[in-house]
């Protein structure tokens, strides 16, 4: 256990670091209108953001602040801390990727079962057929087919902007795309594989009705794995995020992170690359520790992280 | 020798009746014992037609009709991202504004939607006096849209096997290496893999592109930089696996060198694994080439790839939908060509499938 925050810890540091390295590679002045300003103004600005000093001392002091949970100013949107543009934008991010962590995870469940229950009928290639597409056709053309048909050509639904709870409707149903397809998989093999288990042919001779089989011995155990899904999937809608936020217009994190990088402001880049990765990182053990106490056959002291 | 053994074989039957008549007899001695006749030729042999592995697996390959449809698939993308660009005779980059924006037309596919006209229902074509045919319509530059498409498929489909290989590459090496070695090698090696692991790759592609000019080759090294470790870790585990199975030690014991060892037995036995994960590292490239291209980070123009294209056309989508359905056509295709592919080499590779 110990040993996981540890290894947390350094992931997170060198993470850090690597992006302060690499930010201060970057050519140029981090500035909007450089070219405009005269060489004292310029030494103002460097002395302001602390860019005057040398590089480990700015090294040092970025670590520092960032212990204390301070990610920096941002040099586009004067006055106006990295934070502070964070904790405005998640937001939308996180009702998005919310509703669709719920949506697709049901709606992959209900898939998943009726191909396992169904295996080798119509109903479970149509599923799995949809599996793949889902699986295969990237969401960003997914979500351009939903706003262009749905939203501009039939009118159906605000195919753009965040004015209200029907605009949350097509960015979740493109987010949830990927999360139903994978969901649906994962539960189809893994309840082929318990249904042949010996305690299931056991709890059929002993006479339980079908159903109850199905629903105490079969759906209970196949659901078990799916925990480990939770840390692909999350990053899966992470990455979403940051093309489907674009596509719809949504105020969240990731229109924010592409928007940032078109316009180079660095400090805000680094600031959402940690948030992200920091986010990742805390869904990776939690996922592990969920998935030690649902199946006592796995610890987390193991730490042979699979 | 051998003709004692002949003696031998001819005596058999008379020997075993002699002496089975005074069992159990007082002493054991040399002469009680009868020789196998040995034939070294009949040593190897085995009854029935011999199928090598690799010739099972593509049989049980053949038989999955997805996995036969999908190979199909991409033979034939992969052809016209070769020879396409050539077929219209239009190059990719040539700007010619007289033709901008022009929707697709072939002759004799006008009942398909290849008939020249826009969103208003008027024939481009007839309206601008233009006999040539643009099969995937024209951009706003005037670029003809087919070969453009094709060339895009050609450099996604470049920078996706490039991507693979170099997974493969230090993948393979890493991972044999560490657990080959085992011990204190594996124990570092493997440490340096967890904390990789932890770092959304994402995250760390986007950075590289950020510092690297965007183009064919930054994406590619942004693309391996975290891309092995998966690799890595299949290698590992099949040669972890495989290392500690008799036939090794019997080798080993044998006298075989090290190299012997993971030349001959080692990598053979993993090729099955390795090959799944490539086949899975290659559609994951070709998105996320697509999807840098779509933030605003991949290949710059009159370059195209996929993503790029789709990027162009998602822009300008609701007056000109072709633009982006073409790509996002092929794009897809790939993708689930290469997923059917990867999983029907899973199911025909994995032994335990077997019945």
């Amino acid at each position: 256990m110990l040993k996981r925050v540890g290894y947390m810890l350094v992931t997170l540091f060198i993470i850090a670091t690597a992006t302060f390295f690499l930010m201060k590679t970057l050519p140029g002045t981090p500035f909007t209108n450089a070219d405009r300003l005269n060489e004292q103004q310029l030494e103002n600005m460097k002395a302001k953001y602390g860019l005057d000093q040398p590089v480990a001392i700015q090294y040092v002091r970025y670590l520092a602040n960032l212990v204390q949970g301070d990610l920096g100013m941002s040099f586009k949107f004067m006055g106006r801390s990295v934070n502070e543009v964070i904790f405005e934008r998640i937001g939308p991010s996180a009702l998005i990727g919310f509703q669709a962590l719920i949506v697709g995870t049901f709606v992959g469940l209900g898939l998943g079962v009726v191909s396992a229950l169904r295996h080798n009928s119509i109903w479970d290639y149509t599923s799995v057929t949809l599996a793949v597409l889902g699986m295969s056709i990237p969401s960003f053309v997914f979500a351009a087919l939903l706003q262009y048909y749905l939203g501009l050509k039939w009118g159906l639904l605000p195919p753009a902007l965040w004015k209200g709870y029907e605009y949350t409707i097509l960015p979740t149903l493109a987010l949830s795309v990927t999360v139903i397809a994978t969901v649906a998989r994962f539960i189809r093999t893994e309840m082929l594989d318990v249904i042949s288990q010996d305690y299931v042919m056991t709890a059929r001779a002993k006479g339980l009705s079908e159903t109850g089989v199905i629903v105490k011995h079969v759906l209970r155990n196949a659901l078990i794995p799916v925990v480990t899904m939770l840390g692909p999937l999350a990053v899966n809608i992470m990455t979403g995020t940051l093309v489907i936020e674009k596509i719809f217009s949504v105020p969240g994190l990731g229109e924010q992170f592409t928007l940032s990088i078109v316009v180079n402001d660095y400090s805000v880049i680094m600031g959402i690359t940690l948030f992200y990765s920091l986010l990742f990182i805390l869904m990776v053990f939690v996922v592990d520790i969920l998935y030690g106490l649902l199946d006592p056959r796995i610890s987390v002291r193991g730490a042979k992280a699979k | 020798m051998s003709a004692e053994l002949g003696k031998n074989e001819s005596t058999l039957v008379s020997q075993v009746h002699s002496h089975s008549s005074v069992f159990p007899p007082a002493e054991v001695t040399d002469d009680l014992f009868v020789h196998e006749p040995l034939d070294s030729r009949l040593q190897e042999q085995v009854s029935g037609q011999t199928v090598s592995v690799w010739k099972d697996a593509w049989r049980r390959l053949l038989k999955n009709r997805g996995t036969v449809i999908a190979m199909c698939i991409i033979v034939l993308i992969t052809l016209l991202a070769l020879i396409g660009p050539q077929l219209s005779g239009l190059p990719y980059d040539e700007q010619n504004l007289t033709f901008s924006n022009l929707p697709p037309k072939v002759a004799g596919l006008e009942w398909l939607g290849f008939d020249g006209k826009d969103a208003k229902g008027i024939d481009q074509y007839e309206a601008r006096g233009i006999t040539e045919h643009f099969w995937f319509g024209t951009d706003e530059f005037g670029r003809d849209l087919w070969t453009r498409v094709w060339k895009g498929t050609q450099i996604s489909l470049t920078i996706a096997l490039l991507a693979a290989l170099l997974d493969l590459f230090i993948g393979v090496a890493y991972g044999g290496i560490s657990a080959f070695y085992g011990g204190k090698i594996d124990n570092v090696m493997q440490r340096i893999i967890e904390v990789l692991v932890g770092i959304p790759n994402l995250i760390v592609i986007i950075l590289f592109i950020l510092i690297l000019d965007p183009g064919i080759f930054s994406i590619v090294l942004a693309m391996i930089v975290t891309g092995w470790v998966g690799m890595a870790r299949v290698v590992r585990g099949q040669m972890m696996q495989i290392k500690a199975q008799e036939f090794v030690l019997a080798s080993r014991a044998l006298g075989a060198s090290n190299s012997r060892l993971i030349v001959k037995h080692l990598l053979p036995n993993a090729v099955g694994p390795i090959l799944v994960t490539l086949m899975f590292t290659i559609p994951t490239a070709i998105f996320f080439e697509a999807f840098l291209s779509f933030i605003g980070l991949g290949l710059q123009p009159p370059l195209a790839s996929l993503g790029v294209l789709i990027q162009d056309g998602y822009v300008s989508m609701r007056y000109f939908t072709y633009k982006l359905v073409f790509p996002g056509i092929v794009i897809s295709a790939l993708m689930i060509s290469f997923n059917l592919l990867a999983d029907g080499l899973r199911d025909a590779l994995d032994p335990r499938m077997k019945k």
